[in-house]
């Protein structure tokens, strides 16, 4: 007969309030097999943990059941602690009586009878259960960083500092992302290319960074430790490896097109670096736009390079990758505002959003960094919107954290570059970060004028001589009940963030699930938020959820961590819960064989039945469901062990 | 009072578990009804599991897994959808109301999917009264 101890966990007032768990330890204490039943404030505290340890001493435990909050949540922590008493850790059940019982049901009784079924149903299968040998295998030490924006960037460096090698992917022909298009930074205003392009540059010269621009990662397979992963490198035109980076082709390349990175303001050329300071610095050439690939003749840019690096016939290329550890850092799109017709983004030239204003200002930009309209004249009056599709839901219920910020950084600097008006249309200033709410109080006194209210509409229909000509701002202010009909030159939007257009792609190669906003998600929000359910693979930055930039550099630096714990170990422990072939019973019909995603079965001629390699074996069971005479068992799952447990959920 | 149903669930451990999870972490209130067991993939569950379960007394079967496509085993789910559309034929050929089992793909992200299921399902099962054809069996298994 088995000895089982039963904790049953209060979790402060959490499963207590809806939970009597005195009852639910009376209970346990009368079923067969349970030799101790307790109950706890805290199991999971270290004198929670200690009381689990002594009762397995002390009453010779041979199985425990934590009666607590969610197994995906603390089952972990329990094996450690039942391992240390000498128990193998797969005699640990838990029973979720938190997020399956106290928290979702209201009435005391009905909460109690079904907390008392599912411990029931645990005792059934716990009887059952056996231990399970550990398994490890080699850890690969290198990583794979995906996006080379600032997140991705300084997540490399932090591993490539740590002495690992690190391969990072970005998608664009330079590194940088959406911070080498900032022009300053708040709340301290530093230069946004002063503190990020020597960051590019250390990528590039780092010996363990191997940089892989214009390329985007087709397939990963494999798990933690032990990643295959498939990269497609876009055909460029330009041999890298022979390209000087003497730029005379772009000088003479007549092909135009508009500047992806200065947000369509301005042209480059069909062969192209993104800005000056990119990395690499070497250029790619845009089929759409280049006068070869278009009419069939030019081949300019191929008659001035002394180095022979155009190549027009350039193929795609596959580069195969094995890795340890994968970190996502793959960031927002800023949210299409043609869409929010109401603003008239698109239809009146006055109306920027938040990213060309960052290029009008920059000085590496369309107007060398004047803060002049499309039609070159000096703005008189501006307003600037906040939460154009965020807080909204409309669009985005989501407050994207950064606006009421770049807000106030764009209001500064409208005020330092023109004498213009400034007004800021907001609903809540959110100046959550360290020194920004002092940064808003500086710009209380630069004589910005902040209206309580969100932007209803913005039009060009004047009701009155002082409208003509202008835009009208329509908008209640909610301090003085007033609707306003606010007359300006310039319109800015801050456009809500959002997920990168395509992330559903990367979300099947990555086996990283979205949530409903379609960022990724993390592994617990509060205590695992760079962690994914995918072992081995890590988000950070705005991949997760709108962030400004101190917070995606603390969490790529925190993701570095996190993926050298596996990468820096020799051996990495697997989960044991693997399945296996009971070659008496087996047929020899290769069901299994057939089923399994990841190859672990194989058919033995000589033996005329199947085997499965338990390193390639994930644990999933299909096989186990799929195995017409019953030879395969699924350990931990087996069909014993879960009929019990029905039988027991089934019984009160 | 009305009739109170007892309710198997069967979740996989990375889509329905978690989304199960949300909706507890957000207070999601549903009802007592569904006893949920957990499996790592739906394609783990034998058919003889749910017959078993109706056996055993259970007014209603709710089997939840990832979305088709979006597997953790990436295959998995799609040898459960085959596997589990027979076993609802093979149910309603025993004599059973094939409204007792349901099959739903609930992601980690649908706390509250999860929670409108379970609420649908037990008012579906209430409303059918208790299951007698396959529990009256019981007997058998001793």
């Amino acid at each position: 007969m088995s000895r089982i101890g039963v904790f049953v966990c209060h979790c402060g007032l959490n499963i207590a309030r809806t939970v009597r768990v005195d009852e639910v330890v009376e209970f346990a204490r009368k079923l067969p097999g349970v030799v101790l039943a307790e109950d706890y404030k805290f199991v999971c505290s270290t004198p929670g943990q200690e009381l689990i340890q002594e009762s397995i001493e002390k009453h010779r435990l041979d199985r425990v059941i934590v009666a607590a909050c969610s197994p995906l949540m603390h089952e972990k922590t329990f094996r450690k602690v039942i391992e240390k008493s000498g128990l193998n850790q797969y005699m640990l059940t838990i029973v979720n009586i938190r997020e399956q019982c106290s928290w979702v049901i209201e009435d005391e009784d009905k909460a109690t009878e079904k907390a008392k079924a599912m411990v029931n149903g645990a005792v059934y299968r716990a009887r059952l259960l056996a231990p399970l040998a550990a398994r490890f295998i080699d850890v690969n030490h290198d990583a794979l960083v995906v996006g080379a924006g600032i997140t991705g960037i300084q997540a490399a460096l932090e591993l490539a500092n740590a002495g690992r090698k690190v391969y990072l992917v970005e998608k664009g022909s330079t590194i940088g992302g959406h911070m080498a298009q900032f022009d300053k930074t708040f709340p301290t205003l530093d230069c946004s290319a002063c503190i990020l392009t020597p960051k590019m540059d250390a990528v590039l010269q780092h010996p363990n960074i191997e940089l892989l621009t214009y390329s985007e990662v087709s397939e990963v397979q494999g798990f933690v430790g032990n990643f295959n992963v498939k990269v497609r490198q876009k055909a460029r035109y330009v041999d890298h490896e022979k390209c000087n980076g003497c730029m005379a082709c772009m000088e003479k390349c007549p092909g135009k097109a508009s500047s992806e990175f200065d947000e369509l303001l301005s042209t480059r050329k069909a062969i192209y670096i993104p800005f000056p300071q990119a990395v690499p610095q070497k250029p790619i050439i845009d089929r759409e736009s280049c006068t070869y690939f278009l009419k069939g003749k030019c081949r300019l840019c191929e008659k001035i390079c002394q180095q022979g690096a155009i190549d027009y016939e350039q193929q795609d290329s596959e580069i195969s990758l094995q890795v340890g550890a994968i970190i996502l850092a793959t960031g927002y799109d800023l949210m299409n505002t043609e869409a929010l017709k109401q603003f008239g983004y698109g239809s009146y030239p006055g109306v920027y959003h938040a990213l060309e204003i960052e290029r009008l200002f920059n000085s590496t930009g369309p107007t060398d960094g004047k803060a002049v309209m499309r039609d070159g004249r000096e703005p008189a009056s501006i307003a600037i919107l906040h939460c154009i599709g965020s807080r909204d839901k409309n669009y985005n219920e989501y407050c994207s954290r950064v606006c009421c910020m770049y807000a106030l950084k764009f209001a500064h600097l409208f005020k330092e570059k023109t004498s213009a008006d400034v007004y800021q249309l907001y609903i809540d200033m959110r100046c959550f970060g360290k020194n920004y709410e002092e940064f808003y109080h500086r710009l209380l006194e630069e004589d910005v004028k902040f209206i309580r209210g969100k932007a209803a509409r913005v039009t060009d229909r004047a009701l009155s001589p002082e409208e003509e000509g202008k835009l009208i701002v329509e908008v209640e202010d909610t301090l003085s009940n007033k609707f306003m009909r606010l007359p300006v030159d310039m319109v800015v939007l801050a456009p809500a963030m959002q997920a990168r257009r395509g992330v559903e792609d990367l979300s099947r190669i990555f086996n990283v699930s979205l949530d409903k906003n379609r960022f990724f998600i993390e592994r617990h929000p509060k205590l695992d938020p760079l962690a994914t359910h995918t072992d081995g693979v890590f988000i950070a930055g705005a991949c997760q959820g709108p962030k400004d930039i101190p917070d995606c550099v603390a969490q790529a630096i925190g993701a570095a961590a996190e993926a050298i714990t596996i990468i820096g170990k020799d051996k990495l422990e697997l989960e044991a819960a693997t399945a296996f072939v009971n070659q008496q019973i087996c047929c020899g019909c290769q069901n299994c064989v057939q089923v399994c995603p990841y190859d672990a079965p194989g058919y033995l001629a000589d033996k005329g039945a199947s085997e499965i390699n338990e390193a390639l074996c994930k644990g999933c069971g299909l096989c186990a469901a799929s195995c017409p005479t019953g030879a395969i068992t699924a350990r931990h799952f087996a069909n014993d062990q879960f009929m019990a447990e029905l039988e027991g959920l089934m019984q009160y | 009072m009305s009739f109170d149903p007892k309710i198997l669930g069967i979740a996989c451990n990375w889509c329905t578990y978690t989304g199960a999870d949300l909706a507890g972490t957000t207070r999601l209130h549903y009802p007592h009804n569904v006893r949920v067991a957990r499996v790592m993939c739906s394609s783990r569950i034998n058919p003889a599991f749910i017959f078993r379960a109706f056996v055993l007394g259970a007014d209603g079967v709710l089997v939840g897994g990832c979305h088709p496509g979006d597997c953790h085993y990436s295959t998995g789910n799609l040898y459960a959808r085959r596997r589990l559309a027979v076993t609802k034929k093979i149910l309603e050929f025993a004599g059973l109301e094939p409204e007792r089992f349901r099959v739903a793909w609930i992601s980690a992200s649908e706390g509250n999917i999860f929670a409108e299921t379970v609420r649908e399902f037990t008012e579906q099962v209430r409303n059918l009264g208790p299951q007698t054809k396959l529990a009256a069996q019981k007997r058998m298994l001793a």
